[in-house]
């Protein structure tokens, strides 16, 4: 096992990432207070409640989920998509070090820094409305597989864009339609009949349901198939990756 | 193939057909010693890079095999690739990485402890360690090519491979690069690089092998080499103007300048006899008179381009 060489790799993309501490940081607690002041002020005035809970508390883990899945998929996937384009792909490819290693540096960053930024996005939402988690343990785990599992996505999506545009349409077209659609801001009980049944297909709709649940117990699905659904989408993306590792998909010719 | 005594890494029948359908490499067979200097000829396109390529691990073979220092390059990877070192022949690097940095993280990547001596030790023999704490974007080409050899040497490789370590050098930097070679070699490291300087292989090389077409079309020690494919010519310039050659010098291998001035001679060095000395005697016979006479011998770089037209 290539010890130095994961390392290497991690604190690489750590580094990185400080430099740019203002924009990860900053950025962050900015874009969760605005969150606030619009849907949990202007709209949480005339809401009052979803399901025994002020509206502001509510949102907090569809603004978490948000983050943590753009920011997971953008963070990985420019990860590995800049040295590509650059070229400076070269060493990684000639180094001695096997596809789990290099994923395990390239996603373990990228989702280190998707916790860091739900935990700051916690912090922030704190000052807004009285958190209250019921099952810690369960939230830390949500956030760390769907942090783990969309980076691992991203990293799939940074191999696989051949150009600027497929690496942020992704992102853009999918991921953050699905989070807007899948009950990040409101409970899917206040959707018609068929909407409420179109959105089960909604993977995110099972993610923000289970952080949701180990925050105030309240919850769409079951909570167990949320787990079982963000499990088995980590163990997809893993899947792809080392396929993509053996075949030299798009990265060695 | 050649066979040597002492084989740092072994190519066999090794050919690579890209996505395409192209045939960048065919059959190609190749040993090297542990601790020479192999230059890689070749115009451009000939394969050159993609066979670097495959064997440091950045190209896949389509068929036969390579081994370092008795490694697969495919089962053992780790082994092989620990031991290599590679500099590119595009300049890629990072851009906001410090120089320091950027060198350390190559020795962590090949999954080497950090020594910040020997990292100290390459800069400085690179004339990096001022430019340490430099941005790399911020340094010039030439700068960056070096940055790129002391990421190559951060690991402590065995083997190392320049891939046209040369390319918009300037003649100071040039000088540089060679006694770098030099030192590295002295040191035990075997090297192999490609260049389109042949008077740069000519000088530094033990060994020269040239591809063309994706095909090793000559691999040989480069005295011998140039011994052998090197044609000698001796050149007289004539006292007098001739306009035909005299019917007594038919059996040799001359050709008379336009002028009549100048005769020259061509002879296979090789051969037990240069035919010089009854070349001259025939002369004399004729009564043709000379007022000097000096010899050339081909360079490396002209076998290289008949060679090349050959093929
Ligand atoms: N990724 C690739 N896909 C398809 N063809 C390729 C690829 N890389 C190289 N080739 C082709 O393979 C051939 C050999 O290229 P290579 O880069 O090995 O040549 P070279 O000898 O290094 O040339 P140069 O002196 O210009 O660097 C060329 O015809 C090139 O177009
Ligand atoms: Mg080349």
């Amino acid at each position: 096992m290539n010890i130095h060489g994961i390392l290497a790799i991690y604190k690489f993309e750590m580094a990185r990432t400080r430099r740019t501490l203002l924009q990860s940081i900053v950025a962050p607690v900015i874009t969760t207070s605005l969150y606030f002041i619009v849907f949990g002020a202007a709209i949480g005035s005339r809401i009052q409640q979803v399901d025994g809970v002020s509206y502001g508390a509510f949102i907090v883990p569809g603004l978490i989920m948000l983050n943590l899945l753009t920011h997971s998929i953008s963070n990985a996937s420019f990860a590995i998509y800049f040295p590509k384009f650059v070229g400076t792909v070269y060493e990684m490819l000639s180094a001695p070090i096997s596809t789990l290693e290099v994923v395990l540096g390239y996603v373990g960053a990228a989702a280190t820094k998707s916790i860091i930024l739900g935990m700051i996005i916690l912090v922030t939402a704190s000052f807004f409305t009285d958190l209250r988690i019921a099952h810690p343990i369960i939230m830390l785990l949500f956030v760390l597989l769907t942090a783990v599992s969309f980076s691992l996505l991203g990293f799939i999506l940074g191999i696989w864009a051949d150009n600027f545009e497929k690496l942020s349409v992704v992102p853009m077209l999918v991921v953050t339609p699905l989070v807007f659609l899948g009950g990040s801001f409101y409970s899917t009980d206040m959707l018609p009949p068929l909407w409420q049944s179109v959105s089960l297909f909604n993977p995110v709709l099972y993610l923000v349901s289970g952080l949701r649940w180990s925050f105030y117990e309240i919850s769409e699905v079951n909570v167990a198939v949320s787990l079982v659904c963000i499990v088995g989408f980590m163990f997809a993306c893993l899947g792809v990756v080392i396929y993509m590792f053996k075949t030299g998909y798009k990265l060695r010719s | 193939m050649e066979a040597v005594a002492n084989p740092i890494l072994t190519v066999s029948q090794l050919g690579k057909t890209y996505a395409g359908g192209f045939q960048a490499l065919k059959d190609i067979n190749l040993q090297i010693e542990k601790g020479e200097i192999l230059a890689l000829l070749g115009p451009n396109g000939a394969g050159k890079t993609t066979l670097i390529s495959t064997i440091c691990g950045i190209v896949r073979p389509s068929t036969g095999s390579v081994t370092v220092a008795g490694y697969d390059i495919i089962k053992d990877f780790r082994k092989t690739r620990s031991i290599i070192g590679l500099v590119p022949q595009e300049l890629t690097t990072d851009s906001f990485e410090s120089v320091w940095s950027t060198v350390s993280f190559s020795r962590g990547l090949f999954g080497k402890a950090p020594n910040p001596e020997h990292i100290e030790k390459v800069l400085k023999a690179l004339s990096l360690w001022d430019k340490k704490d430099n941005m790399i974007r911020t340094l010039s080409g030439g700068m960056k090519r070096r940055v790129l050899i002391a990421k190559a040497l951060s690991h402590e490789p065995t083997v190392l491979f320049l891939d046209e370590p040369t390319a918009g050098v300037d003649v100071s930097l040039r000088k540089d690069m060679w006694s770098i070679v030099s030192d590295l070699k002295a040191e035990g490291v075997t090297i192999i690089l490609t260049t389109h300087y042949i008077e740069e292989a000519e000088e530094i090389a033990d060994r020269v092998g040239v591809i063309n077409n994706g095909e090793l079309i000559l691999i040989e020690d480069k005295n011998s080499l140039m011994r052998k494919l090197g044609k000698k010519q001796l050149i007289l310039d004539l006292s007098q103007p001739l306009e035909t050659l005299p019917a007594g010098l038919e059996g040799y291998e001359l050709e008379l300048s336009e002028d009549g001035e100048k005769l020259t001679y061509t002879f296979d060095n090789q051969g037990e006899h240069t035919g010089i000395t009854s070349l001259l005697d025939d002369l004399k016979g004729s009564g043709i008179r000379f007022r000097d006479l000096n010899t050339t011998q081909s360079s490396l770089e002209e076998i290289f381009v008949s060679l090349v037209q050959e093929s």
